[in-house]
C-alpha cells in the first residue's frame, strides 16, 4: 500500500506558559504525524501535557501560552503563526475538537440543534431548512433517539452520553480532515463510555481524516488506536505501533504505566500491583537530565544528561539512554515496579455466620426531598420522595473488603453516606461488632465514631486546609480517644510513617502536598484510631493511573496491619476486583449481585454485572465474547420502578415479569453468589457462557 | 413553565400580605396620639374619645388591621389627616410621576451602562476597561446632590439648555414634563451605571471563561458571532434580573434626587407623610412601594426564567 497521506506533522515542538514573570515549558520538543485514516493515540497522566499539546496544534493557547519553538504543519502548511482570525478558516472546517466536558461545552441558552445547525451554515453555507435536515441527519448517525426532540433540547435536558453525541456530530458535521478528541469518554460512566467507543470508531471508519485521541486511559486506546504516542512530564518517551508499545515498552515509564493499571479478574491475594514510586515532577522542577530519571529503577549516571528520542527502524521512537539494552532484553523489565506485598490475613466465606460482623447494616434506606428550599416545600404540599437506597443489607468481616460497584447515580455514595451517618437513613440497622451505630451521626459516641471511619474521594476537600498535617491528626486522636501531647505526637508520627511518607509533613498544610500525598494522608486520619470498619469512597479515582497503584497498595498494607473491615467504593471494576475479597453490584440504589471477587468474572452474571464487565475497556489486546451494549440511560431517580430496577435498560429481559415482580435472589450454595434476578442461575449460565474475563 | 409563574405570584401574595401586616404594626408604634394630631392641643378629651370612637382606634389592634386592609384592597385608601383630601388620587399621581422618571432613567441608563461594561469586559485589564472602571466609579461615589447641582450648573445655569427646576403638575402630559425629567434622570444614572457595568464586566468575564466560548471558537464562527451570539446571551442574565430588581428603588428611593430637583414623586411624599405623622398616608404610600419592590422582583424572577432555559424549563 502506497505511503498515506499526511494530515498533521508536529515538528520539534515547545509550548510554554507564563506563570508570574516566567515563562515555563509545558511541553518539550514533541514530534509526531498522522496520516489519513489513522487514529493515533496520545497517553498521559495529568500534568503531562497532553491537553497542552491539543490545544497548541488547534493553535488555541489563550493568553498565557506560547509556542516557542517547532512547527505544527497541517496538509503540509505551517500554522503555529496563524492568528485567530486566520485559524477560523480552519477551526470547525478542517479541524475539530470533541472536548471533555460535554455539558460545559455547550452553550446553555441555546438550542442543541442550534448549536449545531450553525456550523452547517456558517461552513456548507446551507440555509436554514436544509441544515435543519442534515442536522437530524447528523442526529440520527450519531444515534441518537428522537433526534427532532433531542433538536429542540436544551444542553441540561439531556443526559451526558447524549451530550457527548451532540458534539460528535458538531465536530463531524463539516467532514473535518483532523479530529481531535480530548478526554471524550472520561466524565461519563462506563456502559456509556462504551457505546460512545462504539460510535467514534464505527463513524471515523472510512472517512478521509486523520484522529488525535487524548487520554489518559490505556484500555480506551487499545479499543480504538492502532499508534501511540507516551507523554510524560511534558516530554514524549515514547511513540509505537499500538501491538508493539504493549507487547515490547522500550521506556520504562511505559512499562511501569502498563503494569500499574489493574486488570480485570487481578486480584491482591494472587498477584500485587506493580507502582511507580513518587509523583510527575511538577513544572518547574523538571531539570535538565531524563524527565523520568527520579522515579527510574533503571536510571545510571548517564541520564543526568537528557536522552535524544531515537527513531527505530522508522518504525518507533523512544526517549531513553538505555533502550537497546531493553530491546535486546539484557535488561529484565519485569519486576522492575514489583512491590512486595503479602496479604495474611485469610479469604474468608461470604458470611460466617454466628460471629459478630465487622459492619452488619440491615435493611438500609437513604431517601431524599426533591424539594430545595423552604419556600418550595410551602407551596407545594405534598413532597416527592426520591429513594437512593432501596433497602439495601451488607456484612463485612474484619480483614475483609467488600468492594461497592455501580455506575454514577447508583447509590453507592449515598449508601456510604448513610452508613457513616452523615445522611440520615430512613430505616436499617447498622452494627459494628453488635455495638449498634445510631443512624444519627449527633447521636453516635465517640467510640462508635472511632470504630467507624471513611475516607473520601477528593483529598483537596477532605482535609482542612488551615491545619497543619499533624494538627489534623492529633486533633482526630484527641477527639476521638482523647489522647493528646506527646502520645498523639508520637502515634501521628508513626502513622505517618506507616502511609509512607516522611515525618516532616506533620508540620506541612494540604497546600503544601501533591494530590496522592493529601489521599495518604486522609488515610492516616482514618487509620490513626484504629477503626473497626473503614469507608473508603472512590479514594483513587481523582489520582492519577501511576499513583493510584501506590495507594492501592498502602490500602492494603494497613488494611492487613490493622485487621479492619474496609467497604471500597469504586465505579471501576478492574480496581474493585483487584482489592476485594467479596462484590456488591449495586444499580439504582438497590444490589443486583453479591459474589465472592474471583467469582465476578465467572459466569453466571446479573444481566447488569455482565454489561459492565463487557464495558470495561481491556488493556488486554485479546478479549473474547460478545460485546454487550446498553440501551438508553439510567432512569431518573424520581420514577417509581416496579419489579426489576433493571428492567428498563437489561438485554436479557424475559418480558413482562421484570416489569411488574421484583425478581428473588438467586443463590449458589457452593460460591454463595447471589444474583437478584427472574432467570435462575442455570439459565443465565447457559446464556452467558461466552463471556468470560480472562484470568491473568 | 406555567407553574413557575404561578408558584411566583402566589409567593408574591403572601410577601405582600406579611409585609401588609408590618407596615400596618409599625406605623401604629409611631409615638402619638393620631386623634391628637387631627384635633389639635386644643381638643378636649370627650371630643378626643368620640374621634376614637369614629375611627375606630379602640378596637383590638387585629380588628383594626383587618378593617384597613379590607378597605385598602378595594380601593379605598381614606383620608389624609393632614390636607384632608382623598389619599388615593393623590398618591396615584405621584406615582405616575415616579414611573415616568424612573422610566426615562432606564432608558438612558441601561444601554449606556451595558455598552460600557461589555466593552470593559470584552478588554479586561487593557486601558479601556481601567478607564471605564475608574471614571464609573468615580462618580458613583459622589453623592445625589452634589451630582444633581453640578448638573444643574451646567445644563440649566451655564448652557440654559434643560430647566432647573423639575416641579410638574398632575395634568402635565408625559412629552411636556420631559425635557423637566432628563436632568434628575441624568443623575440617577450616573448612580446606577457604575453599579450595572461592572456586573456586565463581570458577567462578560465570567462567560469568556466557559468553555462553551472554546467550542464557539473551535467552530470557526466569527468573533462577532461567538460575542454576540453566544456569550452575551448569557453574560447578560444576571444584569438584566438586577435592572429588574432595581425598579422597585427607582419607583420610591429616589428622595434625595426629587428634592433636589423639586420632583413630585413618591419618595417625597413619603417623606412629607413622615413629617405630619400623617398614618393613613404614610401606610398607602409604603403599600404602594412595597407592591412596587414586590412586583419589580417578580419581573425580575419572570425575566431569569424566560433568558435561562435551565430555569424554565427545569
Amino acid at each position: 500500500m502506497a505511503e498515506k497521506e499526511t494530515v498533521l506533522e508536529v515538528k520539534d515542538l515547545t509550548v510554554a506558559y507564563r506563570i508570574g514573570e516566567q515563562w515555563i515549558e509545558a511541553i518539550r520538543d514533541i514530534h509526531l504525524s498522522i496520516s489519513v485514516g489513522q487514529i493515533y493515540g496520545l497517553v498521559g497522566e495529568s500534568g503531562s501535557g497532553k491537553t497542552t499539546l491539543a490545544m497548541a496544534i488547534l493553535n488555541y493557547l489563550g493568553e498565557n501560552g506560547k509556542i516557542l519553538k517547532g512547527k505544527v504543519l497541517f496538509e503540509g502548511e505551517e500554522i503555529q503563526g496563524f492568528s485567530k482570525e486566520q485559524m477560523r478558516a480552519f477551526w470547525g472546517r478542517k479541524i475539530a475538537l470533541v472536548p471533555q466536558n460535554p455539558l460545559s461545552s455547550l452553550n446553555p441558552t441555546l438550542t442543541v440543534g442550534e448549536q449545531v445547525q450553525e456550523v452547517l451554515r456558517l461552513h456548507l453555507k446551507m440555509g436554514e431548512a436544509e441544515a435543519r435536515r442534515r442536522v437530524i441527519e447528523l442526529f440520527e448517525g450519531v444515534r441518537l433517539a428522537e433526534p427532532e426532540r433531542v433538536f429542540r433540547s436544551y444542553p441540561h435536558q439531556i443526559s451526558g452520553g447524549m451530550q457527548q453525541r451532540v458534539m460528535i456530530a458538531i465536530a463531524l458535521a463539516t467532514s473535518p480532515r483532523l479530529l481531535i478528541l480530548d478526554e471524550p469518554t472520561t466524565s461519563l460512566d462506563v456502559t456509556t463510555q462504551a457505546s460512545i467507543l462504539d460510535l467514534i470508531r464505527e463513524l471515523i471508519r472510512g472517512q478521509a481524516m486523520g484522529v488525535l485521541y487524548v487520554t489518559h486511559n490505556l484500555g480506551v486506546v487499545v479499543e480504538l488506536c492502532q499508534r501511540v504516542a507516551v507523554l510524560y512530564a511534558g516530554e514524549l518517551v515514547e511513540d509505537a505501533p499500538l501491538e508493539e508499545l504493549f507487547s515490547q515498552p522500550l521506556h520504562p515509564y511505559t512499562y511501569g504505566l502498563l503494569k500499574s493499571v489493574p486488570k480485570l479478574g487481578q486480584n491482591k491475594r494472587a498477584q500485587s500491583l506493580s507502582a511507580i514510586p513518587g509523583q510527575i515532577p511538577a513544572l518547574s522542577e523538571r531539570g535538565s537530565g531524563c524527565i523520568f530519571r527520579s522515579r527510574c529503577p533503571l536510571a545510571v549516571e548517564r541520564c543526568v544528561e537528557r536522552p535524544p528520542l531515537e527513531q527505530i527502524n522508522g518504525q518507533r521512537a523512544t526517549r531513553c539512554h538505555r533502550w537497546q539494552e531493553i530491546a535486546r532484553r539484557d535488561v529484565d523489565l519485569s519486576g522492575l515496579f514489583e512491590t512486595e506485598l503479602e496479604i495474611v490475613t485469610p479469604q474468608t466465606a461470604l458470611e460466617r455466620s454466628g460471629e459478630k460482623a465487622a459492619l452488619d447494616a440491615q435493611g438500609i434506606v437513604v431517601e431524599f426531598d426533591t424539594h430545595r428550599s423552604l419556600l418550595e416545600s410551602l407551596a407545594q404540599r405534598q413532597s416527592r420522595k426520591v429513594k437512593a437506597v432501596k433497602d439495601v443489607s451488607i456484612r463485612i468481616q474484619a480483614g475483609d473488603t467488600l468492594g461497592l460497584v455501580g455506575e454514577s447515580g447508583s447509590g453507592k455514595t449515598s449508601l456510604a453516606r448513610a452508613l457513616s451517618g452523615l445522611n440520615e437513613p430512613e430505616a436499617g440497622t447498622i452494627r459494628i461488632y453488635g455495638l449498634s451505630a445510631s443512624p444519627k451521626l449527633s447521636r453516635r459516641n465517640r467510640e462508635v465514631l472511632r470504630r467507624l471511619q471513611m475516607v473520601f474521594q477528593n483529598p483537596e476537600e477532605a482535609l482542612n486546609p488551615h491545619m497543619t498535617v499533624g494538627e489534623s491528626l492529633r486533633r482526630q486522636l484527641f477527639v476521638l480517644q482523647g489522647i493528646r501531647g506527646e502520645a498523639a505526637q508520637r502515634a501521628a508520627e508513626e502513622m505517618v510513617r506507616a502511609v509512607q511518607l516522611p515525618v516532616d509533613v506533620l508540620n506541612r498544610r494540604p497546600t503544601q502536598l501533591s494530590g496522592g500525598e493529601k489521599q495518604r494522608i486522609a488515610i492516616a486520619r482514618a487509620f490513626i484510631t484504629h477503626p473497626d470498619i473503614v469507608i473508603a469512597d472512590e479514594p483513587v479515582s481523582s489520582l492519577d493511573v501511576s499513583v493510584q497503584a501506590a495507594i492501592l497498595n498502602l490500602i492494603n498494607r494497613l488494611q492487613d496491619t490493622f485487621k479492619n473491615g474496609l467497604l471500597f467504593i469504586s465505579h471501576d471494576l478492574a480496581v474493585v476486583g483487584y482489592l476485594a475479597d467479596q462484590i456488591a453490584v449495586i444499580y439504582l440504589g438497590a444490589l443486583m449481585q453479591l459474589c465472592r471477587a474471583a467469582d465476578l468474572f465467572q459466569p453466571p452474571y446479573h444481566p447488569y454485572t455482565e454489561a459492565l464487565l463487557s464495558a470495561v475497556p481491556s488493556v488486554d489486546l485479546e478479549k473474547k465474547g460478545q460485546t454487550i451494549r446498553l440501551e438508553g440511560d439510567l432512569p431518573s431517580p424520581s420514577e417509581v420502578i416496579e419489579g426489576c430496577p433493571f428492567h428498563s435498560r437489561c438485554p436479557r429481559k424475559i418480558g413482562e415479569i421484570c416489569e411488574r415482580q421484583p425478581p428473588p435472589w438467586r443463590e449458589d450454595i457452593r460460591t454463595q453468589k447471589r444474583i437478584y434476578c427472574h432467570y435462575t442461575l442455570e439459565e443465565l449460565l447457559q446464556l452467558q457462557s461466552d463471556l468470560r474475563v480472562l484470568q491473568s | 413553565m406555567l407553574k413557575y409563574l404561578l408558584r411566583r405570584f402566589s409567593f408574591l401574595l403572601l410577601t405582600l400580605l406579611i409585609t401588609s401586616m408590618v407596615v400596618f404594626a409599625v406605623t401604629q408604634l409611631l409615638p402619638g396620639d393620631v386623634a391628637r394630631v387631627i384635633l389639635g392641643r386644643e381638643a378636649g378629651e370627650a371630643a378626643l374619645e368620640a374621634l376614637r370612637e369614629e375611627l375606630g382606634l379602640n378596637d383590638p389592634l387585629p380588628v383594626q388591621y383587618g378593617r384597613w386592609l379590607t378597605r385598602f384592597v378595594s380601593g379605598d385608601w381614606g383620608k389624609s389627616y393632614s390636607t384632608k383630601s382623598e389619599i388615593r388620587p393623590l398618591v396615584l399621581g405621584r406615582l405616575r410621576n415616579s414611573l415616568m422618571l424612573a422610566g426615562v432613567i432606564l432608558v438612558i441608563s441601561v444601554p449606556l451602562a451595558i455598552f460600557l461594561g461589555v466593552i470593559a469586559g470584552l478588554n479586561e485589564n487593557r486601558w479601556i476597561d481601567n478607564l471605564i472602571s475608574i471614571g464609573s466609579l468615580a462618580v458613583v461615589g459622589l453623592p445625589e446632590f452634589v451630582t444633581g447641582l453640578v448638573l444643574i450648573q451646567i445644563f440649566a445655569f451655564q448652557l440654559k439648555w434643560l430647566p432647573a427646576n423639575s416641579t410638574i403638575r398632575p395634568t402635565t402630559s408625559f412629552l411636556e414634563a420631559l425635557p423637566m425629567l432628563i436632568l434628575p434622570a441624568l443623575t440617577a444614572t450616573l448612580v446606577l451605571l457604575a453599579y450595572i457595568a461592572r456586573l456586565t464586566r463581570a458577567g462578560v468575564i465570567e462567560e469568556l471563561k466557559q468553555q462553551y466560548v472554546r467550542t464557539a471558537d473551535l467552530k470557526g464562527l466569527p468573533y462577532h458571532t461567538v460575542i454576540f451570539k453566544h456569550v452575551l446571551r448569557n453574560a447578560l442574565i444576571p444584569t438584566i434580573t438586577v435592572i429588574a430588581i432595581s425598579m422597585g428603588w427607582l419607583i420610591s428611593g429616589l428622595i434625595v434626587i426629587e428634592n433636589v430637583f423639586n420632583y413630585p414623586g413618591l419618595g417625597r411624599l413619603m417623606v412629607f407623610a413622615i413629617d405630619r405623622r400623617d398614618l393613613p398616608l404614610l401606610q398607602a404610600v409604603t403599600m404602594v412601594a412595597v407592591v412596587g419592590f414586590a412586583l419589580s422582583n417578580l419581573i425580575a424572577d419572570i425575566l431569569y426564567a424566560l433568558l435561562d432555559p435551565r430555569i424554565r424549563l427545569g
